[in-house]
């Protein structure tokens, strides 16, 4: 699953290392706000379960058998931002230690991973339980969704960065289809899994799951004479200093462009290719068809023949666009969190602070 | 992965490769696998001499050639994936064996096993010559973020009870009959993991709360500070300064 050195050129490695710092700059100021000083303790135990549960096998059938990737699970067991750090911390330890994933291609490796997978789920996951009543079925079943959807979404960021910078002229569209369709089913695999995992920490200890905190009734104190007084709530940490969020968004929807835009210049440098493109497609069929002939999806890649041009760019486009949107949603659905928090937490002595924390 | 085969990655030796500080040897395989990666992929000699450069390295470090190619199987996967390019790429195709085989799909195959070997094949004697501990630190040396590092080395600290953990559960789920078949199971799987998940996420609260008894402020100090002199830096950086003229003549050629 992780992708080794030489699958992608240089630009797109290097460009892909500058969004997984960026992401983990922007997770290690966050994750502090989700854990505070026991950040490195909890989110490096973390680490060691992700790290084990992915190898926790289970059978599909058929003698073959998959496991967890883990993302969409620790976005809504620990939060986003300590999931963007796990991921982190696990996939750099397997490139170094392991040599699973090569080491310049990291920053795709983290990107796909850690944070293209933990962002979709996390939004799917938000989303779902906004407009889901609060119970713990709820939590369930956004829990499948979310981890359903990272899986092809990862999918298919994967196909648009190979689209961009791949290092072997493949027909995208076929690839994109395959891709995102053997994905699709690896994600219900993913999905049943995350949500049965987290329904499992739910029943046990439901303060465990960050996603559902939401659910953890207000603490009530019995009085002397036996009445149920709520208690007042706990201090939560120092609001944060509001940033303007404009500048972000804009240069993320620049840089959309500009990679639409490259990828437009790169498919026009080879219009000529088609007609042979169109006779080698035949070929692509036939040694796809037994594989993927029963996928919805299977056919759009040849469907589209004649204008691969357009389908690259299209496939480059839907995936920064989806990526985009899927950034956003899951920023405003931060916001809107970190809101209601600061929100709750402006009033309380510190030696309550103190005595709430575990 | 049963538990304990994080320390069976380090090969403990006295050679001038072990003796070099982490952060220089982190620096020099970095270096090297960007020289590796960006060689064009028709300089096919290049990548001959690469591996040479590393099976000297190899040699130096003491290094058997028999565990290097058995830690190399875990780029298997990508192998049969660049197998499979030449049937799918675009492009001339060649008749090879009776199979119509596009030649850029070929040249994309041999593109990925080349530098991937090599890297898999850096990275394999970098964790070989190095202890897990010392490349943390050098890792914190060469500008990680400390909080990064800190949840490396917790997740390098306790990666081996969780594991541990996991396959206790394992034997306890076996030793009532549970056999895996089928989706059928994965509700009992599940059901390893969420538990797994408490007993981490309990544990690292007691982890911090014995931290903090031990005086913990949010920082680890660094007691040892290792440096390198200028020798050990020239010793370390001369892997990738030897490969560098040869993706340099690359292109030129």
């Amino acid at each position: 699953m992780h992708v080794p050195d030489g699958f992608f050129n240089a630009p797109v490695s290097v460009a892909a290392g500058a969004v997984a710092a960026g992401a983990i700059a922007v997770s290690l100021r966050g994750a502090r706000r989700e854990l505070d000083e026991r950040t490195a303790p909890l989110a490096g135990l973390v680490a060691a379960f992700v790290f084990a549960v992915q190898m926790l096998t289970f059978p599909v059938g058929a003698g073959t058998s998959g496991h967890l990737m883990g993302g969409a699970l620790a976005a809504i067991l620990v939060g986003p931002y300590t999931a963007v750090l796990v991921l982190t911390v696990v996939l750099g330890i397997q490139a170094l230690l392991f040599a699973d994933g090569g080491l310049s291609a990291l920053g795709i490796n983290i990107t796909l991973l850690g944070v293209v997978a933990v962002l979709v789920a996390w939004a799917v996951f938000r989303g779902l339980l906004w407009t889901l009543p609060d119970n713990r079925r709820s939590v369930t079943t956004a829990s499948f969704a979310a981890a359903f959807v990272s899986v092809p979404v990862a999918a298919a960021v994967f196909t648009g960065l190979y689209a961009l910078g791949g290092t072997t002229e493949v027909p995208i569209g076929t690839v994109l289809a395959a891709m995102v369709g053997v994905h699709t089913a690896i994600g219900i695999g993913e999905g049943v899994i995350t949500a049965l995992t987290v329904g499992a920490v739910l029943a046990v200890r439901p303060d465990l799951v960050h996603g559902a905190r939401g659910l953890v009734r207000p603490l009530r104190l019995r009085t002397a004479d036996g009445s149920l007084v709520p208690a007042e709530p706990a201090a939560g940490p120092e609001p944060a200093v509001a940033r303007p969020t404009r500048p972000l968004w804009l240069a993320g929807l620049a840089a959309t462009v500009l990679a639409a835009g490259l990828i437009s210049a790169y498919a026009s440098e080879k219009p000529d290719g088609l007609e042979s493109v169109a006779e080698e497609h035949g070929i692509a069929e036939a040694e796809e068809k037994h594989r993927f002939a029963d996928s919805p999806l299977g056919d759009y890649g040849v469907r589209d023949i004649d204008n691969e041009s357009l389908s690259v760019g299209l496939a480059g486009l839907i995936g920064a666009g989806v990526t985009l949107a899927a950034g956003t949603g899951a920023f405003l659905a931060l916001r809107r969190r970190n809101g209601t928090d600061t929100a709750g937490g402006s009033t309380g002595d510190r030696a309550r602070q103190e005595a709430a924390r575990p | 992965m049963t538990p304990g085969r994080l320390h069976r990655l380090h090969r403990p030796g006295s050679t001038p490769v072990h003796a070099l500080p982490a952060h220089t040897k982190l620096v020099a395989v970095f270096g090297f696998v960007v020289v590796v990666v960006s060689t064009p992929r028709e300089a096919v000699w290049a990548f001959g001499l690469y591996a040479l450069l590393l099976a000297g390295v190899a040699a130096l470090a003491r290094v058997p050639a028999g565990f290097l190619l058995r830690r190399m199987a875990i780029e298997i996967p990508f192998v049969t994936f660049a197998l499979l390019l030449p049937f799918l790429a675009t492009g001339e195709r060649v008749e090879i064996l009776g199979m119509s085989l596009s030649e850029p799909g070929l040249w994309g195959a041999w593109n990925i096993l080349a530098k991937a070997t090599l890297g898999v094949a850096a990275s394999v004697l970098l964790a070989a010559t190095t202890e897990i501990r010392d490349l943390l630190l050098g890792l914190q040396r060469l500008r990680l973020p400390p909080l990064l590092v800190q949840i490396a080395s917790f997740m390098i600290r306790y990666v081996d009870v969780v594991a541990g953990e996991l396959h206790r559960m394992r034997i306890a789920r076996e030793s009532r009959g549970f056999q895996a078949r089928g989706p059928r199971a994965w509700k009992a799987l599940a059901h390893t993991a969420g538990a797994l998940f408490i007993r981490s996420y309990e544990r690292g609260e007691r982890v911090h709360l014995a931290m903090l008894s031990r005086g913990y402020s949010g920082t680890m100090p660094v007691l040892d500070r290792v440096t390198a002199n200028r020798t050990q830096w020239a010793r370390a950086v001369a892997l990738p300064a030897a490969a560098l003229p040869f993706c340099l003549l690359g292109w030129a050629l």
